[in-house]
């Protein structure tokens, strides 16, 4: 069993949600879809195609970076984190 | 019976609605929306009254976002919005549209999805991006995108699209199949054939009110309009102080009357010409423009509308409201005769919709 932190910037997106979830899952991806179970629709917005972990988000496992593949180790805390380099909203300013 | 105004206006930072009365003279701003998103479009479900907005968040990836309450509460999908996990990432939505019960997204790089749920799940109409013209498909300044999508009036299975720097397709079979619609426009950024089947760099296009088969378009390389519906164009530029510019809308009845926004050219700023601040009319059909100014500014106007970031209403006489990549938003209750700003300190706007509800 994990310890899930998630970003206030993802749980406003769904009504309801909450900042931990305590979820089994052999992998990050693993325990993305625990996430999905509980909260429908929160799959899509850490995972794009690929399947990758979404661009600018960052997971850290036990205090190491890592990526859909990673092992969770029992205990482990993860925490999903939206990197710095998504907050330039550069994208769109020509057309 | 009362009405309410509102704007929908979409930008870099969120959403927002600007509410007035039927006189539309005093404004309210709301807080940003959607989770302070960047937004591309908004527009209106006029089957369900539901408003639907399209954007793309850099950190959680594109959605249509949804209000049935006016933009009290919004929910928000991108089931479905892949070209799998083989294909280009989505990175955001560029248009949403409703039509006969379905709804329409147009994403970067550019394709269309469509919804049949009310925007709950999405599936790709996956025979627009296998036209054979695909592999030589290039991007505009604003990227490869699918920002326009123009349904006909009459005639469910038919459809036309604006894709930068690629051109109009038209669907006369539900978005089994799709032909080129460039026929008499100009590409001068390609020297070897200035009038190539596709590469047409469409700013904005749109279907005249009570005309199905007249259509509009703002493209990069001037103004034009097609009483065919898209099979040839003829050119309305002349009288217009610049061929170039973003936005273009129609009046809600009357095919012969356009709002339009000339920009100094593409290489100079793309700012209103003389830095003096304008939105073009003509009621003829593009034969002749007029230039509508009372209560803009007229100097030292640095002034840009991106291309979804004009709008009219439908009252009697109709407002017109365009937002600025500067934050601003000017409204005209007597269209375009004379402006006030009706916001000024907003993020850059990316788009404006008006709607128009009983109170």
């Amino acid at each position: 069993m994990a310890t899930v932190v998630l970003p206030r910037s993802l749980v406003a997106l769904f009504p309801g949600a909450e900042r931990r979830y305590e979820i089994d899952g052999a992998t990050v991806a693993d325990v993305i879809d625990g996430l999905e179970r509980h909260v429908p629709g929160m799959r899509n917005r850490l995972i794009d195609a690929g399947p990758v972990l979404r661009e600018h988000l960052n997971v850290f496992v036990a205090g190491q970076r890592g990526e859909l593949g990673t092992a969770v180790p029992a205990g482990a805390t993860i925490h999903f984190i939206p990197a710095v380099s998504g907050g330039s909203m550069r994208r769109g300013t020509f057309g | 019976m009362a009405t309410k105004t509102m704007l929908l206006v979409g930008t870099r930072k969120g959403a927002f609605i600007l509410e007035s009365d039927a006189a539309r003279k005093s404004w309210t701003v709301s807080e940003p929306l959607c989770e302070g998103w960047p937004i591309h479009d908004i527009s209106v479900d006029q089957r369900t009254g539901a408003l639907l907005a399209g954007g793309g968040s850099p950190w959680y990836g594109p959605a249509v976002w949804r209000s049935e309450d006016l933009g009290k509460t919004w929910t928000h999908s991108s089931e479905g919005l892949t070209y799998g996990d083989d294909g280009p990432k989505i990175p955001t939505i560029w248009n949403v549209t409703a039509a006969n019960g379905s709804i329409y997204a147009g994403v970067e790089p550019a394709g269309l999805f469509r919804s049949e749920d009310d925007g709950k799940t999405w599936s790709h109409v996956g025979a627009l991006r296998d036209h054979p013209s695909r592999p030589e498909w290039q991007p505009g300044a604003g990227g490869l995108i699918l920002h326009t999508i123009s349904p006909h009036a009459t005639d469910k299975n038919r459809m036309w699209v604006g894709i930068s720097a690629v051109g109009v397709f038209e669907t006369r079979d539900g978005g089994a199949t799709w032909t080129t619609r460039n026929k008499g426009v100009r590409a001068d950024f390609n020297p070897e054939n200035i009038y190539p089947e596709f590469g047409q760099c469409v700013h904005k296009m749109y279907a005249a009110a009570g005309e199905p088969e007249t259509l509009y378009q703002q493209n990069h390389c001037g103004v034009y309009r097609s009483d065919n519906g898209g099979e040839s164009w003829n050119e309305i530029t002349p009288g217009l102080p610049s061929q170039f510019g973003f936005p273009a809308v129609g009046h809600p009845r009357d095919a012969d009357t356009m709002w339009i926004i000339p920009m100094n050219g593409d290489d100079r700023g793309r700012f209103m010409p003389d830095a003096a601040a304008a939105v073009w009319r003509t009621n003829d059909r593009g034969a002749s423009w007029t230039r509508l100014a009372k209560g803009l500014p007229q100097q030292d106007a640095y002034i840009t509308v991106l291309r979804e970031a004009m709008a009219v209403d439908r009252h009697d006489n109709v407002g017109v409201y365009f937002g600025t990549e500067g934050g601003e938003v000017w409204a005209s209750p007597d269209g375009g005769e004379s402006w006030q700003e009706i916001a000024a300190h907003l993020p850059a706007v990316w788009s404006v919709e008006a709607h128009v509800v009983d109170a």
